[in-house]
C-alpha cells in the first residue's frame, strides 16, 4: 500500500480499527440503499459527502451526487441563487475530497463536470490550481485540470506558455513544466512552419527564431544540473524539430538514374548474374522507390512508367510494410515484360515519373511537391548462358575462399556509374539548411564542453549525426568521432548498451556506404568451380562488423547477394527494401525467433538463405519478440492454417515467415529449434528446396 | 480458416492475459515450482539489480514462498473486518482479478471455489451489460474488464451474454475514438486499453472503430516517446503500458518510437534498482515487482500480483 508503513497493530489499536471499519461499512451500506432507491434527501446527500471525505475513491458516491444535482437543479429551475448554492456545495465536497487525496480521479472529474455547467469563476479555478501546484508541482491531475480550465477560458497559448515559463523559473527540474511547454509548441509547430514557407508575415515568429529561443532556455537547465532529465528530453525534441525534413522526397530508387540493365532472354531457375543481369524467371522486373519518410498514395496515377512496349495493365504499387497497408517509406512494383518482346535485342528506354500528378502525401499530411524523373535502359540479352552450366544445382558456400575481391574492369562500367548515382539530388534540401546547420553548429560547440558526462557525449553524437542528415548528398563528416563517442558510451553507461550499439552500427554503415570506393572495397565475386566463370554474382560483404542494427538501405537497393554473417543482428527490419536480394547470409548473428526475420516475406526473389548459428527457438518466453512492429497479430487470421504439415502448430512462426518463399537453398543448423522433425517440416513447406543444411534434398 | 492456437494450460492462458495480446501460443514455463531458477546470465546488470530489489522485498528469506502468498491472498479475501478492506470494497472486482491471477501463476487456482466467485461476479452485472466493482455499486469499464478476465481465467466466458457486454463496452467509445469509463464521461487512455483488451478477449474487436481508437491513443503520444492519459498529458509508465498494449493488440506498434520510448523507460530505473513511474519520482513496485510497493511499506494484494507476475516474466 502506498505510503503506509508495515508494522503489526497493537491489540488496542486493532479493536479501534475494527470499530472504525464497522462504522464505515454501515455508512456504505446505507448509502448504497439510498442510491438503489434513488433517495436524494438532504440527509442522504450529506451522507454521501461524509463518505467521500473518508474515501474519495468511492466512485459510486460521485455518480450518486451527480444524479442528486441533476434532480435538484431541475427542481429549482432557473433560480440562479439556488443553482449557485447547489454547485458551490459540490465544489466544496470536491475540495474536501482532494484534501484527503489530491490524486483522486473521481474528485477531479466531478469538479470538471460541475465546471462544465458554467459555474464558478475561472480565475478562482486558476487560483486553486496555483495553490495545488505550489504544493506539488508534478501532480499531473492538476496539470490536466489546468489544461481543461485553460481551454474553457480560451486562454491563449502564449499565456499558458508563460505559465510554464514561471514554473520552470521556480524549479528548473520541473519535468511536468517542460512537458507542457513542449506540448504547446509541438501542437503549434505546423502553424509556425507554414508561416515560414510564406514570406514572413509581420507578427509571426519564424521557426528558427522560436527554436533558437528555446535552445537558450533549455541550456540554462542543462548546465545547472547535468543529470537532470527534464531538460535533456526537451533538448532532444528541439533537435528533432530542427532537422526534420518537412517535405516528402524521393531519396533513391532502383534502377538508378541513367543505368543500363540487361535481362536474360530465356528462363533461369537460378541464374548467377553479373551486376546488371537479373534472373527473374518470369522477367518480372522490380521498380523500387525509396522516400525520406512514410508516404501514401503511390499508384499508377501518381507514378507514371513509360517504356518502349505496352504494359497493358496498370502497375500495382505496393508499400513494403508489414503493418501498414496504406503507407511506407519504400514502394515497389513489378514490370512484366510481355512475351512478344522475347527475342528482340533492342534497348528500351524506360522513364519513371514520380509525383507529376497530385496524390502522394506523407503520413503527416504534407503533399509531395518535388517531382522526380528516373530514366534507364533495358536490354534483352540475346544469348542464354553456356549450356554446360547447370547452376541450379550449385550450392553457395559462404566461405572466405569462395570470394575474390572485385576488380573493376571494362566489363562493368555501370557499377561505378551506379554507385555514383545512388542518392537522388533534391534541390530543396540544399537551400533550406542554412539556419539549421548554424543552430546545430552552435549547439555542438557549446556541448563539447560537457563531454565528460554521459548525456553530453550522447548529445554531441546526436548533433553530429543530425548535421550529416542535413547534407545527404555530401560525404558524412565526423564519423570517426561519433563512433568513438558511442564506443565510450557503451562502456560508460551499460544500462543503455544496446541503444548505443545500435546507433554505432547505423553510423558505421553510413560510413561504409558513403563512398563508392568504400562500397567497391566490399564487393566480391563469388567463385565456385562448379559454376562457369561467365557471370559470377557480385556479393556485398558486410560481415564481421559487429553491427547490431541495419540501416542505409537507400544506398543498397542494387544488392543481389549480401553477406551479413558474423555480426550481432537481432532484427533485419528495413531489409525488405532490397527487392533484388536473391542470396542472403545471416549466419552467426543473434536472431532469436522467426518473427525477427519477418522482412524476408517481402523478398520474393530470395533463393538462398543461411540463418545457421543463431539463437532461434532457444527462449521459451522471447521478450524480444515484441521489439518488432507487429507480433503477427493481424496477419495470422488471414492465413490458411489447414494444411497437412507435421507439427505446423509447433512451427507456426517458421511457417508464417517461410511459406511462400521459393528457396532453393536453406541453412538452419546451429539453432535451438533445429531438429529432425523441423527439417522434415521445412522440406514439406518448401517444395523448391534443393539443399537443406548442406545436404541435397530428394 | 481461423487460426486457433493450441490449447494452453491455465498459467499459459493467464500470462497471455497479462500484458500480452491473447492470440499467442506461448510456451511458458509453468510457475508451479516454489523456487524460481536464478535468472540467466544474459541479463544486463541493471536488470539483475532490479531482480535483487525484488528479492529483498519478499516476505521470507530471499525465496518466493508460494504457500505464504496463497495464505495471504485467501486471508485478505475472507477478512472483512479490517478498515483497509472496507475502504477498498468498491474495487473488489479488481482485487479478485489480482488475487486469482496470482494464485493461478502459483498454480494454486484450485484453493478457491470458482462457482462461488462466478456467482458473485454475475451479481455485479447491470442491466446495461457493464459490471460494478461490487454488488450494489455502479457499472464501470474498469470492473467490466476484471470480470471478463476472471471468467476467462476459469474458462467460463460462456456464462456471459457476450453480445450484451461487448455492446456496453463499445457504447463507451466517443466520436474522437477515445473511451469513457462510464456514462459520466471521464476519458482516459487507460479506458482505451481496457476496451481493446476486453473486446479482444471476447473476440469482438470489430464492434468498435479501431482506427479512431488508435488515432486517439496516438494523439496522446508525447515528445519524449511516452503516452499520457489524455492529449497533452504527461508521460507516465502506467499510461504507457496501457497505450503500448492497446497498440500491440490492434497491430499498431509501428506508431511507437521504440528507441525513444525504450530510452525513457530505461531511465525509470533508479540507483536502488527499483523503477519509478516518471522522472524524479520515487520507485514503486507496481512498476517493478515485489510484494509491497517499497521494502518498508505494508503488504497488499495489488502489489503482490505485480510482484509475482514480474518475477515470473523475468525468470
Amino acid at each position: 500500500m502506498h505510503g503506509r508503513p508495515r508494522k503489526p497493530l497493537k491489540p488496542v489499536d486493532e479493536a479501534a480499527v475494527a470499530a472504525k471499519a464497522e462504522k464505515l461499512r454501515a455508512l456504505q451500506s446505507e448509502f448504497l440503499s439510498n442510491h438503489q432507491n434513488k433517495i436524494y434527501s438532504k440527509e442522504a446527500v450529506e451522507l454521501s459527502a461524509k463518505l467521500l471525505e473518508i474515501n474519495p475513491e468511492l466512485y459510486t458516491a460521485w455518480n450518486y451526487r451527480k444524479l442528486a444535482v441533476q434532480q435538484n437543479l431541475a427542481q429549482c429551475e432557473s433560480d440562479p441563487e439556488s443553482v449557485n448554492s447547489i454547485l458551490d456545495e459540490e465544489l466544496k465536497v470536491v475540495e474536501n475530497a482532494l484534501r484527503q487525496n489530491f490524486k483522486s480521479y473521481g474528485a477531479w472529474h466531478h469538479r470538471k463536470w460541475v465546471l462544465e455547467k458554467g459555474h464558478s469563476s475561472m480565475d478562482k479555478e486558476l487560483g486553486l490550481l496555483d495553490k495545488f501546484q505550489a504544493m506539488d508541482a508534478r501532480n499531473f491531475h492538476a496539470w490536466n485540470y489546468r489544461r481543461f480550465v485553460a481551454a474553457l477560458m480560451k486562454r491563449s497559448d502564449e499565456d499558458e506558455l508563460e505559465h510554464t515559463q514561471n514554473m520552470i523559473d521556480k524549479n528548473l527540474s520541473n519535468y511536468s513544466a517542460w512537458h507542457n511547454r513542449s506540448n504547446f509548441l509541438s501542437r503549434n509547430c505546423s502553424v509556425l512552419l507554414s508561416n515560414l514557407m510564406k514570406k514572413a508575415a509581420p507578427g509571426f515568429t519564424s521557426k528558427d527564431e522560436v527554436l533558437t529561443r528555446e535552445y537558450e532556455l533549455v541550456r540554462e537547465a542543462l548546465f545547472t544540473d547535468e543529470d537532470d532529465q527534464s531538460g535533456w528530453f526537451y533538448h532532444l525534441w528541439l533537435l528533432d524539430q530542427t532537422v526534420r525534413s518537412e517535405f516528402p522526397l524521393l531519396v533513391s530508387s532502383w534502377p538508378v538514374e541513367g543505368s543500363d540493365i540487361s535481362l536474360p532472354a530465356a528462363d533461369y531457375l537460378d541464374g548467377c548474374a553479373s551486376m546488371n543481369v537479373f534472373h527473374y524467371s518470369s522477367r518480372n522486373f522490380p521498380l523500387v522507390l525509396y522516400f525520406n519518410q512514410s508516404v501514401r498514395g503511390v499508384n499508377s496515377s501518381t507514378v507514371s512508367v513509360s517504356c518502349g512496349f505496352n504494359l497493358n495493365i496498370d502497375l500495382i504499387w505496393k508499400p513494403l510494410s508489414s503493418t501498414d497497408s496504406q503507407s511506407a517509406k519504400v514502394w515497389a512494383t513489378h514490370l512484366a515484360i510481355p512475351d512478344a518482346e522475347l527475342h528482340s535485342s533492342e534497348a528500351y528506354q524506360v522513364e519513371v515519373k514520380v509525383g507529376f500528378s497530385q496524390g502522394i502525401v506523407s503520413t503527416t499530411g504534407v503533399a509531395y511537391s518535388h517531382p522526380s524523373q528516373i530514366s534507364f535502359q533495358l536490354h534483352l540479352q540475346k544469348t542464354p548462358l553456356e549450356s554446360g552450366q547447370d547452376s541450379r544445382f550449385g550450392r553457395i558456400q559462404w566461405k572466405d575462399d569462395c570470394f575474390a575481391v572485385y576488380e573493376p574492369g571494362s566489363a562493368e562500367p555501370d557499377l561505378v556509374n551506379l554507385l555514383d548515382n545512388l542518392t537522388i539530388k533534391n534541390e530543396v534540401e540544399s537551400t533550406a539548411s542554412t539556419w539549421q546547420a548554424r543552430i546545430i553548429d552552435d549547439e555542438t560547440n557549446i556541448f563539447r564542453d560537457l563531454l565528460d558526462c554521459k548525456i553530453g557525449k550522447l548529445t554531441v553524437a546526436r548533433l553530429l549525426t543530425a548535421y550529416n542528415s542535413l547534407r545527404p548528398l555530401d560525404k558524412p563528416v565526423h564519423c570517426k568521432e561519433v563512433l568513438e563517442l558511442y564506443s565510450e558510451l557503451m562502456k560508460l553507461d551499460p544500462s543503455h548498451y544496446q541503444y548505443y550499439k545500435d546507433n554505432h552500427s547505423l553510423v558505421l554503415l553510413q560510413q561504409v556506404t558513403s563512398s563508392k570506393e568504400s562500397l567497391l572495397s566490399r564487393c566480391f565475386h563469388y567463385r565456385d568451380s562448379t559454376l562457369s566463370t561467365n557471370g559470377s554474382p557480385l556479393c556485398l560483404r558486410l560481415n564481421n562488423l559487429a553491427i547490431s542494427q541495419l540501416g542505409s538501405f537507400e544506398k543498397l537497393l542494387w544488392v543481389q547477394m549480401l553477406d551479413l554473417s558474423n555480426n550481432e543482428l537481432q532484427s533485419i527490419e528495413g531489409l525488405e527494401a532490397l527487392q533484388l536480394l536473391s542470396q542472403l547470409c545471416l549466419s552467426n548473428n543473434k536472431f532469436r525467433s522467426f518473427t525477427a526475420l519477418e522482412s524476408l516475406r517481402y523478398l520474393k526473389s530470395l533463393k538462398v538463405l543461411d540463418i545457421s548459428q543463431n539463437e532461434i527457438g532457444s527462449h521459451s518466453i522471447d521478450t524480444t519478440r515484441y521489439l518488432f512492429r507487429s507480433p503477427l497479430s493481424h496477419s495470422v487470421g488471414s492465413c490458411d492454417w489447414n494444411i497437412n504439415y507435421l507439427s505446423s502448430e509447433t512451427y507456426w512462426e517458421a511457417f508464417f515467415v517461410l511459406k511462400d518463399m521459393g528457396l532453393t537453398q536453406l541453412d538452419v543448423a546451429g539453432n535451438a529449434i533445429t531438429s529432425k522433425s523441423f527439417n522434415v517440416f521445412l522440406e514439406k513447406l518448401l517444395p523448391t528446396l534443393k539443399w537443406l543444411d548442406g545436404v541435397e534434398v530428394n | 480458416m481461423e487460426f486457433n492456437p493450441p490449447l494452453l494450460t491455465s498459467s499459459q492462458r493467464t500470462l497471455s492475459l497479462f500484458p500480452l495480446p491473447l492470440h499467442f501460443p506461448l510456451e511458458i514455463r509453468t510457475a508451479g515450482e516454489v523456487e524460481f531458477p536464478p535468472p540467466p546470465k544474459r541479463h544486463a546488470p541493471p536488470l539483475q539489480q532490479a531482480l535483487n530489489t525484488i528479492e529483498s522485498t519478499l516476505v521470507a528469506m530471499g525465496e518466493l514462498a508460494a504457500d505464504k502468498h496463497v495464505k495471504y491472498i485467501l486471508a485478505v479475501e475472507k477478512r472483512k473486518d479490517s478498515f483497509e478492506s472496507a475502504v477498498l470494497e468498491h474495487l473488489r472486482m479488481n482485487g479478485a482479478y489480482w488475487g486469482l491471477t496470482t494464485l493461478d501463476l502459483l498454480d494454486k487456482r484450485d484453493v478457491v471455489d470458482s462457482n462461488e466467485i462466478i456467482e458473485w461476479i454475475l451479481k455485479c452485472q447491470h442491466e446495461s451489460g457493464g459490471f460494478a466493482g461490487n454488488i450494489g455499486h455502479d457499472p464501470h469499464i474498469l470492473y467490466t474488464l476484471s470480470a471478463i478476465q476472471v471468467l476467462a481465467l476459469f474458462d467460463k466466458l460462456n456464462v456471459l451474454d457476450v453480445d450484451k457486454v461487448s455492446t456496453y463496452i463499445a457504447g463507451l467509445q466517443n466520436e474522437d475514438g477515445s473511451f469513457s469509463g462510464d456514462i459520466w464521461g471521464e476519458v482516459d487512455t487507460r479506458f482505451s486499453y481496457i476496451a481493446i483488451c476486453g473486446l479482444s478477449i471476447l473476440k469482438c474487436l470489430d464492434k468498435i472503430n479501431v482506427e479512431r481508437a488508435v488515432n486517439y491513443i496516438i494523439s496522446c503520444r508525447n515528445v519524449d516517446g511516452g503516452f499520457g492519459c489524455t492529449p497533452g498529458g504527461e508521460s507516465h509508465a502506467g499510461q504507457i503500458f496501457c497505450c503500448v498494449a492497446a497498440l500491440a493488440i490492434t497491430g499498431a506498434l509501428h506508431y511507437v518510437d521504440k528507441d525513444l520510448l525504450g530510452w525513457w523507460l530505461c531511465e525509470r530505473q533508479v540507483k536502488s534498482g527499483g523503477l519509478n513511474g516518471r522522472p524524479e519520482k520515487l520507485p514503486d513496485d507496481t512498476e517493478n515487482g515485489g510484494i509491497s510497493d517499497r521494502p518498508d511499506d505494508a503488504v497488499d494484494i495489488f502489489h503482490t500480483y505485480f510482484g509475482v507476475a514480474g518475477k515470473t516474466v523475468a525468470a
